[in-house]
């Protein structure tokens, strides 16, 4: 009771920190070593092809996995490394829901309370007001097995949130729902947790999920975080190869800095790109929404091979030259055909460079 | 056209096979009501002999229940909680456990119950009682329940169910009661359906293991075909079925009712 009480008063959760977070299985490194700050009341994404841990690092902050060493889990300066997930007071919502058959929805809702021993009327009142918040009211009473995909996994949000954990956990929950219903709960979610101002971890691997959900985005490769920053960040300013084509999509143009300006590999006509600096042979990337028509002097030209209407924009695929085929958004009401010669110039301040090595 | 034909043939030939295995057991009733069975059905009948069966075996009917609830609460006490622990494990250890569980099964029971009297056939008390019986019914009726346990327990997701309970703050006690037993309960009432019948149908091993003081009730019916004339042995037959047709019954419905809960 008293405990319960207490709980409420505390809205946002508490902070994570991993330190030299490492988890390996039967010799096989999972998680390499991972140092991540999570402020209270911030929405992490974990975001990463599948394989690349960020499975793992949410099951081993939850406590359904042991990390490969003492203290790497702390939540509010406190180590929970050695707490099992039944005392470490989290919230999980999992990609399969994990919902309990035999219970009704309202029932499920309640579980966590029950097991804490909170008094049947004030359980009963705290189920409804999560059931209301997202939007169950009416199906309080039904089986888990008598409502949808969106249903169920609304039940397991407010599941989740009705035991007032100090962290909420994602695993992938929209996986298994169709696009448009993803879509529509995924601005329902985001919506929700910020509502709440709850700390929150959610993994997902759908990168449009993970811009709009997340505070920040952690992208993961291969064990490790490739990069954290803010989606904008992430979008705009990639660490690496790897972050720059998972998140978006990214053209690059191979060529030779010479003078300050890029001489372009192949180029039918030798097309020149001012980009500064010394000279180099090097990569440049940008997003296709950087391109803009320009007159033929002083831009890159190349022939268009395929346009697909957007709606606002049009996405042009156009060749610079074999090696280089370049993606381009531009307004859907130039007309433009395949086969035509093209001249465009790009943002300069929407250029990337990544480190090319020698 | 030629499907009727097949499907007419496949009518027929079950008719026929029901036919064949329903005729000795309604003969085993007729002759358990006939006055004389040698003399046909103009002799009369008569509820003479059902009468005299209940006289003389009334004992070995209540102890055939008895064996078989206290075998039944045996099996569900290890073999529920045992089907989880070794589904949890996995495995090969796993694999070895429910093989060797399931031994007894495929002894012949009579090598099982010279075992059992080998090893405690000192202990005289425990010998003599009903107690003695029931351990043999449960090592043979046990990989039964396990392995309808186990069935469904393949079936559901168990381990995202138990994760879910453990992250609402239940203890693992509580996640087993609360969530994984409702969910294989099909499998416990398939299982306990299995273990009943098999209990009050057993002979072999209880043949072996019974004292006059604890005759089961197959074993009484074997005395009687053995030392009574053919009318009270059928008789006896009569008093078996009607014991075990409600109870098959019975158990049928309930899972039916446990079915349908789970299915809406």
């Amino acid at each position: 009771m008293n405990t319960h009480a207490s709980m409420v008063t505390t809205r946002s959760g508490a902070s994570i920190a991993t330190r030299r977070l490492s988890k390996s299985f039967n010799g096989t490194t999972v998680l390499h070593p991972t140092d991540l700050e999570i402020p209270a009341g911030q929405i992490l994404v974990l975001l990463g092809p599948s394989g690349c841990g960020k499975t793992t690092l949410l099951r081993l902050i939850a406590g359904l996995e042991q990390p490969d060493g003492p203290d790497m889990i702390r939540f509010d300066g406190e180590d929970v490394s050695g707490v099992p997930i039944e005392k470490r007071n989290v919230g999980m919502v999992f990609q399969s829901y994990a919902l309990f058959p035999n219970m009704t929805v309202a029932e499920n809702v309640g579980y966590g309370l029950k097991v804490r021993k909170v008094e049947r009327a004030q359980r009963e009142a705290e189920t409804r007001r999560l059931l209301a918040l997202v939007g169950l009211e009416e199906y309080a009473d039904r089986r888990i097995s008598a409502v949808s995909g969106g249903q169920r996994q609304r039940t397991a949000l407010a599941r989740a949130l009705a035991i007032k954990p100090r962290v909420l956990l994602l695993d992938e929950p929209l996986a298994a729902l169709d696009a448009v219903l993803r879509e529509r709960l995924r601005v329902e979610i985001g919506l929700l947790l910020r509502e709440f101002g709850i700390t929150a971890v959610y993994v997902t691997h759908d990168q449009a999920e993970a811009m709009a959900i997340g505070d920040r985005i952690a992208v993961m490769e291969k064990g490790r975080i490739a990069q954290i920053g803010v989606p904008k960040e992430i979008y705009h300013r990639p660490a690496n190869d790897f972050v720059a084509d998972f998140v978006g999509t990214m053209n690059r143009i191979a060529g030779r800095v010479e003078n300050g300006l890029l001489n372009i590999h192949g180029g039918e006509t030798m097309a020149r790109l001012n980009v500064g600096g010394p000279d180099r042979a090097t990569t440049l990337c940008f997003r296709p929404e950087a391109a803009r028509l320009a007159s033929a002097n002083g831009a890159i030209s190349a022939r268009v091979a395929a346009t697909t209407f957007f709606g606002a924009t049009q996405r042009l695929v156009a060749e610079v030259s074999s090696e280089c085929r370049l993606q381009l958004d531009l307004p859907s009401n130039l007309s433009v055909t395949p086969g035509q010669i093209l001249a465009f110039e790009i943002d300069p301040a929407a250029i990337i460079e990544f480190q090319t090595e020698a | 056209m030629r499907r009727q034909w097949t499907s007419t043939a496949g009518i027929v030939i079950t008719a026929l096979l029901s036919l064949f295995l329903v005729v000795p057991v309604l003969l085993s009733v007729y002759a358990g009501l006939a006055v004389n069975y040698a003399r046909g059905p103009s002799a009369g009948f008569t509820l003479d002999w059902v009468g005299q069966v209940w006289g003389l075996y009334a004992d070995t009917v209540w102890r055939s229940l008895v064996v078989a609830l206290l075998t039944l609460v045996v099996t569900l006490l290890i073999g529920v909680p045992g089907a989880y622990a070794l589904v949890r494990k996995g495995g090969r250890f796993a694999r070895a456990a429910e093989e060797i569980v399931t031994l007894p099964v495929a002894v012949p029971g009579l090598a099982l119950a010279l075992a059992l009297i080998l090893s405690y056939g000192g202990a005289g008390a425990f010998r003599q009682s009903t107690l003695f019986v029931v351990v043999g019914h449960v090592l043979f009726t046990l990989p039964f329940m396990l392995r309808a346990v186990i069935a469904v327990l393949e079936t559901i997701d168990w381990r995202t169910l138990d994760e879910g309970a453990a992250s609402l703050g239940a203890p693992a006690w509580r996640r087993f009661i609360d969530v994984i037993l409702p969910n294989v309960r099909p499998g416990i009432v398939a299982g306990a359906l299995t273990v009943v019948t098999l209990s009050i149908g057993e002979f072999n091993l209880t043949w072996m293991m019974h004292t006059p003081m604890t005759k089961t009730l197959p074993v009484g019916l074997a005395d009687a075909y053995a030392s009574m004339r053919l009318e009270i042995a059928s008789a006896y037959t009569i008093v078996f079925l009607v014991m075990v047709i409600p109870l098959l019954i019975g158990v049928q419905l309930v899972a039916d009712f446990t079915q349908n809960r789970t299915a809406s």
